[in-house]
């Protein structure tokens, strides 16, 4: 997917406003497009439709109680898939849990990804985890946990230790608007700038964290504005513009890469849907409010600007949906008829050896089966 | 064999490590230049230079998660708190991120990494500068919780604990670090894991303990055989996973234990070892076992010696349990 980087005549600029590349009609700033191949602008727009598509099915499959959890990203596909496209295949992304787009992006099976929805046999980190927490070492991508913002500090440790084996890449964290209220979230930009450290720090400002909105996160002009007080380069990006995503990404990466530090990356997006499907936003918010943010859906605008581009035809609409939709459905069966993980893996892995009451528990589970 | 204190055995297991595996750094407040506050790390920078040896900003969370993010990259690093009263900032990244990543991830990441931090009472050190917050850790399924008693143990634990690929907690007694000298090899030499140090051979009691209690232990034991009292001192060394054959084997040939340590009682790690020799060695124990332990209030600053379990209190435990 590699396309050739061309540098842009303007990059995001912090204090600058919110950078953006496409219009809503797809038409583009020639001087900020990042001139991605067709190869990668398609691949960039499909998994994004990909991502909706998995969304939608996973979401139907908790109401249908079929699996038991799903958090997802409708809205941010722009801000997740944009960003992952703006990285090479060598950085490393420490996810918070709504960026599967990034994983699918690449090249993450959905098949892997279906056994840990439902927790079967299959799944690589074997039931362990609700839906939705998966690791994915072979696509660089770490492991999903619950606590918010404890990857960041992480990512720049991981982003350290690489650059001090002498490496070029560079480490991505994800965390959303209300992580920024954590203490990692301080920590870890604080030690970035210290440990000038080659991190991106991208933050999914989508408004709401559950049902608090952002004014009751913090009382900066925006977030991007932090970075300042760290030292750090901070920016803020129209998180529904995918291009301006990738630019923005791909600049912070450049920058990282060449011992210019760390970058704090806002994109500006919004949660179309429910924080997860165990809430419910129309208790605490107002519908009027995501209107608009419908109007400005990232997937539409990617898919205007390919049409212009004129790589992009009403057929291939329907064929990445249509596969997308049957490859999902394909996943689903599969992991539906694995069977349940063996009872030993709730006791194997809590260290590289089992110690002598792991092994004592076990058999004390095994016999608890045969209880009546 | 040179004769060493505690933090002499730390630093040379430190740079024996570190000149062996160049994926060992260490981080941590003043650890750098000024070779820590108790001076464990001295000399470390000058030898292996800023980018493996470096002080960090003041913030025992950001230690503790840039730390873990090294270690999943394939260092193994080895963060200092400079005191465990400090450690809490540091709790969630430690109980939640480090101790479970290898589970959560299938073993697609390990932590491979060992938390230095002093720990204990008996220096004028207050609330702040004495606890001992072993149980906390111990109770964290993912985590190895080691405190040595002597210079000889801590060099060849710390080894074990860097070689380690799981998280390790490692406890140094403060009060210790200067106090308690001996024989330690130079070179390569470890102290495995998981196996405790049965420091006395007796009959007639069993005393169970671990970091500086050992030593009053040890002196409650001198005095009992003046007595002719026949104690058997078992030194833990690794916290957990525990060596549940000596603690068991020890509890039977005596049938009168008593636990030992500085933590307060309450779910202190004494619990647990009193429930695991009452689940195995019931029918052997010729008395209820005793917790000799620090109380359950905040550690005090001017009358630390009636909080610590000093020997004349072991003594009077060991009593309690002979003539019961």
């Amino acid at each position: 997917m590699a396309a050739k980087k061309t540098k842009p005549v303007v990059a995001p600029t912090p204090n600058s406003g919110v950078f953006s590349v496409m219009k809503a009609d797809g038409s583009v700033d020639a001087r900020r497009d990042p001139k991605l191949s067709t190869a990668a602008a398609r691949h960039l727009y499909e998994t994004m439709v990909r991502t909706r598509v998995l969304d939608e099915r996973m979401t139907m499959l908790q109401r249908q109680g079929r699996i038991g959890f799903h958090i997802g990203s409708m809205g941010e596909e722009a801000t997740i898939v944009g960003s992952a496209a703006g990285l090479d295949a060598g950085d490393f992304i420490f996810p918070c849990y709504r960026e599967i787009g990034a994983a699918l992006y690449r090249g993450f099976s959905l098949e892997t990804y279906m056994h840990n929805m439902f927790g079967t046999a299959g799944d690589t980190v074997k039931g362990r985890q609700m839906p939705d927490h998966y690791s994915a070492r072979e696509i660089g991508f770490g492991s999903v946990s619950s606590p918010v913002g404890t990857q960041i500090p992480q990512a720049v440790g991981y982003a350290w230790a690489a650059r001090h084996k002498g490496e070029k890449s560079v480490a991505l964290v994800y965390f959303g608007e209300g992580a920024t209220s954590e203490g990692d979230f301080h920590v870890g930009l604080n030690f970035a700038g210290v440990m000038k450290a080659p991190v991106i720090f991208l933050c999914r400002n989508n408004h709401w964290a559950i049902s608090v909105p952002v004014a009751r996160q913090t009382r900066s002009e925006n977030i991007a504005v932090k970075a300042e007080a760290y030292g750090i380069r901070g920016v803020q990006v129209d998180g529904n513009d995918a291009l301006a995503v990738v630019a923005a990404t791909r600049e912070a990466a450049e920058r990282g890469r060449h011992g210019e530090g760390a970058t704090l990356i806002e994109c500006l997006t919004y949660r179309v849907g429910a924080h997860s499907t165990s809430d419910d936003p129309r208790v605490y918010r107002a519908d009027e409010e995501v209107v608009p943010w419908r109007a400005q859906d990232g997937i539409d605008r990617m898919r205007r600007y390919l049409e212009r581009r004129g790589i992009w035809k009403p057929s291939d609409e329907e064929t990445v949906r249509t596969k997308a939709d049957d490859a999902v459905k394909a996943a689903i069966k599969t992991a539906e008829a694995t069977a349940e993980p063996d009872l030993e893996t709730i006791f194997e892995g809590v260290f590289a050896e089992q110690p002598w009451h792991l092994r004592e528990e076990w058999d004390e589970a095994a016999r608890a089966r045969d209880l009546k | 064999m040179p004769t060493w204190n505690m933090i002499q055995a730390i630093n040379d297991a430190l740079r024996v490590e570190m000149r062996r595996d160049p994926n060992v750094v260490v981080l941590g407040e003043d650890v750098g230049k000024f070779g820590g506050v108790f001076r464990a790390t001295e000399g470390l920078q000058k030898e292996f230079g800023d980018e493996r040896v470096f002080d960090t900003p003041l913030s025992e969370g950001g230690i503790m998660g840039t730390a873990i993010g090294m270690a999943v990259y394939g260092l193994r690093p080895v963060p200092e708190i400079q005191f465990s009263d400090f450690i809490y900032p540091a709790f969630d990244q430690i109980v939640n991120e480090a101790a479970k990543f290898r589970y959560r991830s299938g073993g697609q990441f390990t932590v491979p990494m060992v938390i230095r931090t002093p720990c204990g009472g008996g220096i004028r050190g207050g609330h702040y500068h004495s606890q001992s917050p072993e149980a906390y850790f111990i109770h964290t399924a993912g985590l190895k919780v080691v405190m040595p008693s002597n210079p000889h143990d801590a060099k060849g634990l710390l080894l074990s604990s860097i070689r380690d690929d799981d998280p390790v907690v490692f406890f140094e007694p403060k009060r210790i670090y200067r106090a308690a000298k001996g024989e330690v090899p130079e070179g390569d030499y470890t102290v495995p894991l998981g196996k405790a140090a049965i420091l006395r051979e007796g009959r007639d009691a069993t005393i169970i303990t671990w970091g500086a209690m050992v030593h009053e232990a040890l002196a409650a034991a001198t005095t009992l055989e003046g007595d002719g009292v026949g104690v058997e001192l078992i030194d833990l060394r690794t916290l957990w996973p525990v060596d549940i054959d000596s603690i068991v084997d020890s509890a039977k040939k005596t049938g009168r234990v008593v636990v030992v340590h500085e933590a307060p009682r309450t779910c202190g790690f004494g619990a647990e070892i009193v429930t695991l020799i009452q689940e195995r060695a019931f029918l052997h124990l010729e008395a209820p076992i005793k917790r000799v332990t620090g109380y359950d209030t905040p550690f005090p600053y001017t009358l630390e010696n009636d909080y610590l379990p000093r020997a004349p209190r072991i003594v009077d435990g060991v009593r309690g349990v002979l003539n019961y």
